[in-house]
C-alpha cells in the first residue's frame, strides 16, 4: 500500500490476482456486501409477505417462489462462474482462479439443494407431487451432483494444484448441463412450468410479486458473493500459510 | 396485503407447512453457511498466528 513502488495504471487490476492483494480487498468489500444481503433480504421478505397479493390460482403457496426462483438462478449462475474460473486457472495457471472456483462450489451446491427442496415443497400443493423425474428437476439434481463431484474430487487429491486441475476439468465438462436446465421447459413438455420472467417478454406475474422476486434475487446475489469471498479468503490463508505476508497478519488487526 | 391476524399469517391459507418449511430451510442453510465460513476464516487466521509464534 506504500507509494514507494508505484504501479502503472494499466496494471492495477492484475494486482488483485495476487492472493495477498485479493485477501485485503475482499476483506474490505465483504462487510458491505453482507449488509446489503441482510437489508435486501428483509425488504424482499416484507414485499413478498405483506405487499404481494394472494395468487388467484395457487393461493398463498406461490410465496415459495420468492426463494425458489433466486436459489435456482444462483445454482445455475454460480456453476457457470465456477467453470469460468476453473478454465482461467487451467489456461493461465493463476492461483486465485482455482481458489475462486473452490470457494464457489459449496455455495452453488447449497443453492441447487435449496432450489430442489423449495421446489418439492411448492410442487406438492401446486402439482400434487414432491418430485417427478421431469427434465428440469432431473437436470437440477444433476447440477447438485456435479457440485458434489467437484468438491469430492478436489478433496480426494492431496496436492492442491493437481486437485485444482482435475476438479477444474470436471467443472468445465459439467457446464453443458446448465443450458439443459435453462431450456428444459422449452425443449421438453415438462411438469415444471415455463419462466415467469424472461428477456424480451412481458412478465406473467403481478408487479408486487415481480418486485419481491427481484429484490430477493439481489439479496441472494449479495449473500452468495459475501459467502464465496469469505470462503476464498479462508482458502487463501490455508494455502499460503507459509508465506511471509500471512505470518505477518498475526501482528495486524483483522 | 393485509392478513387480518397473525394466526392467518402463520396459516398461509392452509399452506403454512409448505411455505414455512421452505423458508425455514432457506434460513437454516444461509445462516449455517455464513456461520461456517466465518468460523473457517477465523480458524485460518488463528493458524497463521500460530505459525508466527512457533518461529524463533
Amino acid at each position: 500500500m506504500q507509494a514507494a513502488n508505484p504501479t502503472p495504471p494499466g496494471f492495477r487490476l492484475f494486482r488483485y490476482a495476487a492472493p495477498a492483494e485479493f485477501y485485503r480487498l475482499a476483506g474490505r468489500v465483504v462487510p458491505f456486501v453482507a449488509a446489503a444481503a441482510a437489508l435486501l433480504g428483509a425488504a424482499g421478505l416484507y414485499i413478498g409477505f405483506f405487499v404481494a397479493p394472494t395468487d388467484a390460482q395457487q393461493g398463498e403457496a406461490y410465496r415459495i417462489m420468492f426463494v425458489h426462483v433466486p436459489a435456482a438462478w444462483m445454482g445455475m449462475f454460480i456453476y457457470v462462474v465456477m467453470a469460468a474460473w476453473a478454465a482461467l486457472g487451467l489456461i493461465f495457471n493463476t492461483r486465485m482462479s482455482a481458489i475462486m472456483a473452490s470457494a464457489l462450489a459449496p455455495t452453488g451446491a447449497l443453492m441447487a439443494f435449496l432450489a430442489l427442496w423449495t421446489g418439492a415443497l411448492w410442487g406438492r400443493p401446486a402439482w400434487g407431487t414432491y418430485w417427478d423425474w421431469d427434465a428440469r428437476m432431473t437436470s437440477t439434481l444433476i447440477l447438485l451432483f456435479l457440485y458434489m463431484g467437484f468438491m469430492a474430487l478436489h478433496g480426494a487429491i492431496d496436492d492442491p494444484r493437481r486437485a485444482d486441475r482435475a476438479a477444474g476439468v470436471l467443472a468445465i465438462v459439467g457446464v453443458v448441463n446448465v443450458p439443459i436446465i435453462y431450456f428444459s421447459v422449452q425443449w421438453w413438455n415438462t411438469l415444471h412450468q415455463g419462466s415467469s420472467i424472461s428477456l424480451g417478454r412481458a412478465p406473467t406475474i403481478a408487479a408486487p410479486m415481480l418486485a419481491a422476486m427481484l429484490v430477493m434475487m439481489l439479496a441472494f446475489w449479495a449473500y452468495c458473493i459475501a459467502a464465496a469471498l469469505t470462503r476464498a479468503r479462508a482458502i487463501v490463508l490455508e494455502r499460503e500459510r507459509n508465506a511471509e505476508w500471512v505470518r505477518s497478519l498475526a501482528d495486524t488487526a483483522p | 396485503m393485509s392478513w387480518g391476524s397473525w394466526q392467518a399469517f402463520w396459516a398461509m391459507g392452509g399452506y403454512g407447512g409448505y411455505v414455512w418449511g421452505a423458508y425455514a430451510t432457506v434460513a437454516l442453510v444461509v445462516l449455517g453457511e455464513a456461520m461456517f465460513v466465518r468460523a473457517r476464516l477465523a480458524r485460518a487466521r488463528r493458524n497463521a498466528a500460530g505459525t508466527r509464534k512457533r518461529r524463533p
